[in-house]
C-alpha cells in the first residue's frame, strides 16, 4: 500500500471514522492506488431500484472491486412477527414484496399450514395458484420493462405497467386492493373469486400475448440492447450455486430447478407448464427466461380457469378459519369458533414447539419461512429467506471488471426489490 | 410435468442465441420494426385515464377491468346503525384485537338499553395508522363495523385523521346498506 495521500491527511486531524465493508475489498483508507476511486452508487440513484447502495471501487470506467450495503429499508418485518399473530402478518407480507404480494401471502399461509397440517380445499389452492401465476406475469412484465429502460428503451417498458395495471385490477376486484392485497388466511382465502373475474383474466391472458410479442420485437435481436446484454453480467452455474440463487437467475445460468415443479405445492403437479432453462448466464439469457416464464405462467393461469374446482375457499373442519358471517350472526357454535379464534390471548392453537421451514417459488425465487410456534397465536421467531437477499450479494462476481454501464445492466436484471432484502 | 433440460449444443459458441447476423449488426432492420411495432401500437386504444376529469371508477368505456364502485374495495370504516338508529357495536373489542396496525381503540360502557349488555363510550380510529386491511371488518361478529368504497379522505390537519364514535356513525351514510357482499 502506498503512503497516505495528500488529500487524506490535509482534511481533518480527527479522522472520520471509516467503515470496514466485507472482506476489505473496498476500503475508503488511505492506499488507493492514483487511479482508483470509490462512488456510491445509491441508495439515492435513478439507475437503483429500490435504496439499495453499492459502494463501487472504479478504476477509470472499470469496476476494480465492490460492495454491496444493504440495510437502507431495513422495517423490521421478522421482529413484527412476533408481535402479530398468523393471520395478522399476512399484512405484513404484502408489504414485503410490494412487487408481488400475492405471492408472498400465498407463500406465509402454506407454510403456517403446513405446520398446523392443514389441508386446504382444491378451490382456494387452485385460486391460489391463478392469483401466484398472475403476480409472477407481473413482476417479469415489469421486470423486462424495466430492463429495456435502464438500457434506454423506454417505449416497453410502459407497456409492462398496462399489463400490470389489468393484473391489478383483478386483484382489486378480488381482494379489495391493488398492491397490498392480503387475500389469503392461514386455512384458505379472505374471499371466494367474484363473478367476471374469469373472463377478465382470460382476456388479458389473450391480450399479454400481443403484448409480449410487442415487447420481444423491440427488445430482441435488437443491437443496441444485444450489444449492453449479451455476456454482460455474467454467472456461472458453479458461482450461482454457490451463492445460493435461485429462481429466474439461477435458471438462467443453468440450474434446473424450480420448486413448482421439484416440491410441488398447492396442486403444480396437476398442470402442465414447462421450466424454462438457459446456460448462459448473462444479462440477455435472464431477459430470455423471464419472457418464456411468462408464456409459461400464462399457460398455467389459462389451465386453472379451465379446471377450476366448485366448493369451499376454506378448511372449515380444521377449526382454523373464520365462520362464515351467516353462520356467525344465527348459529352459537359459528358464533362461539369465531371468538374463540378472534379473542384476544386465543386464535390459532399452534404446537408448543412446532418448527417448519416452507418454501414456495414466488417470482424471485425460493421464498422461504422457517416458523417456530410456542403454542400461542403468535409465532415465536418468523425468519424469512428472501431471494433478492441472495442475488444482491452475487452482484460483486458479475460487475468484477466490468464497465459502469454494466452495473446498471446487471442491476436491473437481478430484480432486486429492496422492502423484502431488507425485511 | 416438464421435459428436464437438454444442455445447448456445443457447437453453438454463442449458448442460448445464435449471432447477430450482418443485417442486423446494421442496426436497421430493428429500427423499421420498432418504429413498425410502436405505430401499431399508436391506433390501438388508449389505454391512460384522464384522471382528475374522469374518475378512477368512471372507465368501462376505456377497457379497465373495473367499471363501477368495487363493492370490495377497501376505503374508509363506518360504524353501522341499527333499525332504531343506535350503533349496532356492543363493543365486544374484538376488531381492537384484530387491527395489525393498533389503530383502533375502545373504550366500552353498560348500555342503556335492553338487548344488550355493552355499547363503546368511545371508539376511535386513527385513519394515519390503519392501513386498511378489513380484518376488523372480518373479525366483527355482529357486522357493526363495515369498511365502504370511500376513496377522497383529504384533511387539512392530523388531528381530523383521528375518526370518533360520531364521525364514524356519520361517515358516507349511503354505504349503509343491509349487508355488503363480502363472503
Amino acid at each position: 500500500m502506498s503512503s497516505p495521500t495528500p488529500q487524506a491527511t490535509s482534511l481533518s486531524s480527527d479522522p472520520i471514522p471509516t467503515r470496514q465493508f466485507g472482506d476489505g475489498a473496498i476500503s475508503l483508507e488511505p492506499g488507493l492506488g492514483e487511479k482508483d476511486m470509490i462512488i456510491n452508487f445509491g441508495p439515492q440513484h435513478p439507475a437503483m431500484h429500490g435504496t439499495l447502495r453499492l459502494i463501487l471501487r472504479l478504476n477509470g470506467e472499470k469496476v476494480s472491486g465492490s460492495e454491496p450495503d444493504m440495510g437502507f429499508l431495513h422495517t423490521g418485518f421478522e421482529k413484527l412477527g412476533e408481535y402479530r399473530t398468523y393471520n395478522q402478518f399476512i399484512v405484513v407480507t404484502d408489504r414485503m414484496n410490494y412487487f408481488s404480494a400475492m405471492a408472498n401471502n400465498t407463500g406465509f399461509a402454506c407454510a403456517v399450514e403446513e405446520m398446523l397440517g392443514i389441508e386446504i380445499p382444491p378451490r382456494a389452492a387452485a385460486i391460489r395458484v391463478l392469483m401466484c401465476e398472475l403476480s409472477r406475469i407481473s413482476d417479469h412484465i415489469l421486470g423486462i420493462g424495466l430492463q429495456g429502460m435502464d438500457m434506454g428503451a423506454f417505449t416497453p417498458m410502459l407497456w409492462s405497467f398496462i399489463e400490470r395495471e389489468k393484473v391489478y385490477d383483478v386483484f382489486e376486484l378480488t381482494s379489495g386492493g391493488r398492491l397490498t392485497t392480503s387475500y389469503t388466511r392461514v386455512g384458505g382465502l379472505a374471499f371466494d373469486l367474484p363473478d367476471g373475474v374469469e373472463y377478465r383474466v382470460r382476456t388479458f391472458l389473450d391480450r399479454l400475448d400481443d403484448t409480449v410479442r410487442d415487447m420481444e420485437g423491440m427488445l430482441a435481436r435488437n443491437r443496441i440492447f444485444m450489444d449492453r446484454t449479451v455476456g454482460v453480467g455474467v454467472l456461472t452455474r458453479d458461482e450461482a450455486i454457490d451463492y445460493g440463487l435461485t429462481g429466474p437467475l439461477a435458471r438462467a445460468s443453468g440450474i434446473d430447478r424450480d420448486l413448482r415443479r421439484d416440491r410441488p405445492y398447492l396442486g403444480y403437479e396437476q398442470y402442465d407448464f414447462e421450466i424454462p432453462v438457459f446456460t448462459d448466464g448473462c444479462v440477455y439469457s435472464r431477459y430470455q427466461l423471464r419472457l418464456a416464464e411468462i408464456r409459461e405462467s400464462a399457460k398455467i393461469c389459462r389451465q386453472v380457469l379451465d379446471s377450476m374446482p366448485a366448493g369451499e375457499i376454506n378448511a372449515l373442519g380444521s377449526k382454523a378459519t373464520l365462520p362464515s358471517k351467516d353462520d356467525v350472526y344465527t348459529k352459537m357454535e359459528s358464533l362461539i369458533q369465531h371468538f374463540m379464534l378472534s379473542m384476544p390471548g386465543h386464535g390459532l392453537k399452534t404446537p408448543a414447539s412446532g418448527e417448519i421451514y416452507s418454501a414456495t417459488e414466488s417470482p424471485n425465487g425460493e421464498l422461504g419461512w422457517f416458523l417456530i410456534s410456542d403454542g400461542s397465536a403468535v409465532p415465536y421467531r418468523v425468519r424469512v429467506r428472501p431471494p433478492c437477499l441472495f442475488a444482491f450479494q452475487s452482484i460483486r462476481e458479475m460487475i468484477q471488471g466490468k464497465l459502469v454501464s454494466d452495473v446498471v445492466a446487471t442491476m436491473s436484471s437481478l430484480n432486486v426489490i429492496a422492502g423484502e432484502l431488507d425485511r | 410435468m416438464s421435459a428436464p433440460h437438454t444442455p445447448a449444443p456445443q457447437d453453438a459458441p454463442e449458448g442460448d442465441h445464435p449471432p447477430l447476423t450482418a443485417s442486423e449488426k446494421s442496426y436497421l432492420p430493428s429500427i423499421v420494426k420498432g418504429i413498425g411495432i410502436t405505430l401499431q401500437r399508436f391506433f390501438k386504444p388508449n389505454f391512460t385515464v384522464q384522471y382528475p376529469e374522469v374518475g378512477p371508477y368512471d372507465y368501462a368505456a376505456q377497457d379497465r377491468a373495473i367499471g363501477e364502485v368495487n363493492p370490495r374495495h377497501r376505503g374508509e370504516h363506518i360504524l353501522v346503525k341499527d333499525e332504531q338508529g343506535r350503533e349496532k357495536c356492543v363493543a365486544c373489542l374484538l376488531c381492537m384485537a384484530a387491527c395489525p396496525a393498533l389503530c383502533i381503540h375502545i373504550e366500552p360502557e353498560p348500555a342503556p338499553w335492553d338487548d344488550r349488555e355493552r355499547r363503546p363510550k368511545v371508539f376511535e380510529i386513527d385513519m394515519l395508522r390503519c392501513i386498511y386491511c378489513g380484518y376488523c371488518e372480518e373479525a366483527c361478529p355482529c357486522d357493526a363495523i363495515r369498511l365502504t368504497p370511500k376513496l377522497y379522505t383529504p384533511t387539512t390537519s392530523r388531528t381530523e385523521r383521528v375518526y370518533d364514535k360520531e364521525r364514524l356513525l356519520e361517515n358516507n351514510p349511503e354505504a349503509q346498506v343491509p349487508q355488503r357482499p363480502r363472503k
